[in-house]
């Protein structure tokens, strides 16, 4: 029976509507409640900002294509100028790596951000052992890892004839089989065409060999995702990713949501989730004529409240990209000419992985950046609309308290505007200059913990200071009633917590990890009737298409570390 | 420009990251500072003080500051490393990365240096009296962003690898040099007065390479276009102009496309 209390400080809960009062948090057996008895260790928070532990609804952190990254850059760890990146050892591994770190890194780094949850945006299927060996090895923090379901041969066909109930028996056996938590979709149809050199740049061309189009799929994968009542939505990277004017075909396919209504027993309100939505609110023609589609996009998703997404926002930094659009990579490389790796994973999906520089000295660069951040500034309800950088491809995690800064303080926005060679061009392309907005703590703590947890179905258990649910906490060096007025100030805070306490355990103190305690991998168990036509059809591809075995596809039991089952039922 | 003499002492048991011995961080210290500085041996972190010892005064500045290094220090790492300033001398054999990152001032070995001399150098001048080894401003591994500037002179001969992924500077080889030069460069000059076996200018998109002695094995990515005078290191010579990577894609610059250059001297 362990209890502490964190005192006097000023808590920030969106779920529980705590606007920044003064209030104590009791925490007893990892737990939030309401009171504990006068034994209880004090964490004194006095001046201090409160709030859940982060909630990351997008990242890419565990699995193949990250280790393949890590592989592909050993200079990726090397200091360029100061020693950028560094090696540090706090916790029991040492650290390494900058925007691809190390899984030790990764752990240690959300904890100090004060975040306690992650959820790996894509997981090839086929090698869903890897991301669990991954996610045991990545410390402290709670991992989840969604499936990519939008290249995937089986769901092409069943969509294809409109068998619902039948992707549903798939979607929930292939959950099962990879210890899944929800519909990951990637370029839907694209990364499948890509395999035959062709791509799918709008929602109605068709997938070569399978008669469907984009807009079939995610319609499907919607209708599949609220057949089953998952506890988070269909998770969406869009067609037309990253080209100039595919803001066009960004609006096009979130209107495929249009009259669907979510079905589920979490409080999840959206049908559609589209992740990094930086990269899809692009407007011109050319790279000359590149210009911010952020206000367009972002009418159409404030007066939807059937859609969530998240910002993907560019922090101006050497990055690596990589993600199963495979087309999006290519071409890419054929930009920047750096290093390219890719990857077809046979009748799943496909992957690319190139090094980017977002240089703040290149126009279209700067005008990324601005439309990263105008996403959110723009955003009616920060409830529906979450930070992330979508690590590593816009920037690393790790530089989230830098976007938090650009958020909350113009003055830091107009600072960063001026060291761009190009300034005045990505003014006259964006909106950002004229932007006067500056988000409060209370709307970071929407974006960053409340509306990620409520948006993956969590909310009763993640970024919430509700009684109930797990007493992941995050207390910044940051006293709301003073704001600094030096900018630098606030990331500084972000950056490091004061404590980060991890289901009731102090995981750091003073800015140094000291304790690295039990975490749960995260996971969707669908209870339905096994599916006799589904189960002959997986039987039948196995053995005619995949070249590994049914018996070895599987995630073995102790392969999953630590798993923690969200339930789901279906009659 | 004011001196420190550093004479080694005590030999370390394995290799000894030097990082610390640069004008930059010498500048403006005390010998008794200066013989605090970190130097990792393995894992283990030590101080330059345990190593050697320290004589002179260090100027204010890197530029105001030469470093002399006396004894037999084959096997420390890393002088100069991200060097801006100043001078070194080292009256000895070095092992790997000297020069490292540099970006200004100038270094001196009066023997032979190991691997990846100069590695993504971005400025000053470095001279190597005897021999260089592997990685003569190259990329870090991995990188695709070898040496961008400065003048790198090695008067014996060096191994492979000389101005990998370079994109400006000069690298003068006056002895004979192994097996891949300039391989993927977008710029810089790489001058080899001896010979060399083989692979010079694989995917280069743009650099120079000077041979004065023999190429045994050409690559075929390259077609010769003529015959041109070119002054090179002081002293005019005739060389044969070869074009390429004709495999690799081209830059037009002003409408007309950019090659990389091989001038084999006549």
């Amino acid at each position: 029976m362990s209890e502490i209390i964190i005192k006097n400080g000023y808590i920030f809960d969106p779920i529980s509507g705590i606007k920044g009062d003064k209030a104590d948090i009791s925490i007893k057996d990892g737990k939030i409640t309401d009171k504990v008895s006068s034994k209880a260790e004090v964490i004194d928070a006095s001046g201090r900002t409160v709030m859940a532990g982060g909630v990351d609804i997008h990242t890419h952190i565990v699995g193949p294509k990250v280790n393949l990254g890590r592989e592909m850059r050993p200079e990726d760890k090397l200091f360029r100028g100061s020693f950028r990146g560094g090696i540090l050892k706090q916790g029991k591994h040492m650290e390494m790596g900058f925007s691809i770190p190390s899984t030790w890194k990764t752990g240690y780094s959300y904890a100090r951000m004060g975040y306690t949850y992650a959820n790996e945006a894509a997981m090839p299927p086929l090698m869903a052992p890897h991301v669990h060996e991954e996610i045991r090895d990545t410390p402290i923090i709670d991992i989840s890892a969604m499936p990519v379901f939008g290249n995937n041969w089986f769901c092409f066909e069943y969509i294809k004839n409109k068998e619902i109930e039948n992707n549903a028996a798939y979607v929930a056996w292939l959950l099962n089989a990879t210890k899944g938590f929800g519909i990951k979709i990637v370029n839907p149809g694209g990364t499948e065409a890509w395999a035959w050199g062709d791509n799918c740049v709008t929602i109605n061309d068709p997938v070569p060999f399978f008669d469907i189009t984009p807009a079939e799929i995610v319609k499907g994968l919607i209708e599949t995702n609220e057949y089953l009542g998952l506890p988070h939505s269909i998770h969406l990277h869009g067609n037309n990713l990253g080209n100039p004017g595919c803001y066009e075909t960004t609006l096009d396919t979130l209107k495929l949501a249009e009259g669907y209504k979510p079905k589920n027993k979490f409080g999840r309100e959206q049908v559609l989730h589209n992740t990094h939505i930086q990269f899809h609110s692009y407007k011109g023609d050319s790279w000359g004529t590149f210009e911010s589609g952020a206000r367009e996009v972002m009418d159409y998703v404030n007066s939807n409240k059937n859609i969530t997404v998240d910002i993907g926002a560019v922090t101006l930094d050497e990055t690596t990209t990589m993600t199963a659009d495979g087309p999006f990579e290519y071409h890419l490389n054929q930009l920047n000419h750096i290093k390219w790796a890719n990857v077809d994973v046979e009748l799943e999906t496909g992957s690319g992985i190139v090094p980017y520089i977002y240089d703040k000295n290149i126009k279209v660069c700067g005008i990324q950046w601005a439309i990263g951040l105008e996403i959110a500034l723009f955003a009616k309800d920060l409830m529906r609309v979450f930070l992330t950088t979508d690590h590593p491809n816009a920037g690393p995690f790790t530089r989230y308290p830098r976007v938090i800064k650009w958020l909350m303080s113009q003055k830091a926005r107009e600072a960063t505007l001026d060291t761009m060679k190009y300034k005045d061009k990505v003014i006259a392309a964006s909106h950002i200059a004229s932007m006067d907005k500056e988000l409060g703590l209370y709307e970071i703590a929407m974006m960053t913990r409340a509306g990620p947890a409520k948006a993956l179905g969590l909310s009763s258990m993640y970024g919430s200071l509700a009684k109930g649910a797990d007493a992941n906490i995050a207390i910044y060096d940051l006293d709301p009633t003073n704001i600094p007025s030096d900018p630098e100030l606030i990331e500084a805070a972000f950056q490091n917590t004061a404590y980060t306490l991890k289901e009731g355990v102090v995981v750091v103190k003073d800015k140094q990890i000291v304790a690295e305690p039990h975490k749960y991998t995260i996971w969707t168990k669908v209870n339905m009737p096994e599916n006799a036509q589904v189960m002959h059809d997986v039987k039948e591809k196995f053995t005619k298409n995949y070249t590994v075995n049914l018996e070895n596809y599987a995630v073995f039991d102790e392969h999953v570390h630590n798993p923690r089952a969200i339930e789901v039922e279906v009659a | 420009m004011e001196t420190v003499t550093m004479t080694l002492v005590q030999q370390p048991e394995l290799y000894l990251e030097c990082y610390s011995v640069t004008p930059d961080l010498f500048a403006g210290k005390s010998l008794a500072e200066i013989a605090e500085l970190p130097a990792h041996e393995g894992k283990i972190l030590w101080k330059l003080g345990d190593f050697f010892k320290f004589e002179g005064k260090s100027g204010a500045t890197a530029a105001e500051t030469k470093i002399v290094v006396n004894g037999n220090v084959k096997r420390m790492k890393r002088f100069g490393q991200q060097m801006t300033g100043g001078e070194i001398v080292i009256n000895s054999d070095a092992d790997m990365y000297v020069g490292g990152w540099m970006r200004g001032g100038k270094i001196t070995v009066k023997g032979n240096a190991d691997s990846f001399l100069g590695i993504a150098m971005e400025g000053g001048e470095i001279l190597i009296e005897g021999d260089a080894q592997n990685h003569v401003g190259s990329a870090y591994r991995g990188d695709w962003r070898g040496m961008s500037g400065g003048l790198i002179r090695v008067k014996g001969k060096a191994g492979n690898d000389i101005g990998t992924a370079m994109t400006g500077g000069t690298i003068i080889i006056e002895g004979n040099a192994f097996i891949h030069v300039l391989t993927h460069a977008e710029g810089g000059t790489v001058i080899i007065k001896g010979d060399v076996e083989g692979r010079v200018g694989g995917q280069m998109v743009k650099g120079d390479a000077y041979i004065f002695g023999n190429l045994l094995y050409p690559l075929p990515g390259f077609k010769k276009i003529g015959t041109v005078e070119k002054e090179v290191d002081g002293t005019t010579y005739t060389f044969d102009q070869y074009i390429g990577d004709l495999g690799e894609r081209k830059t037009k610059k002003k409408g007309e496309i950019i090659y990389g250059n091989i001038y084999m001297k006549i």
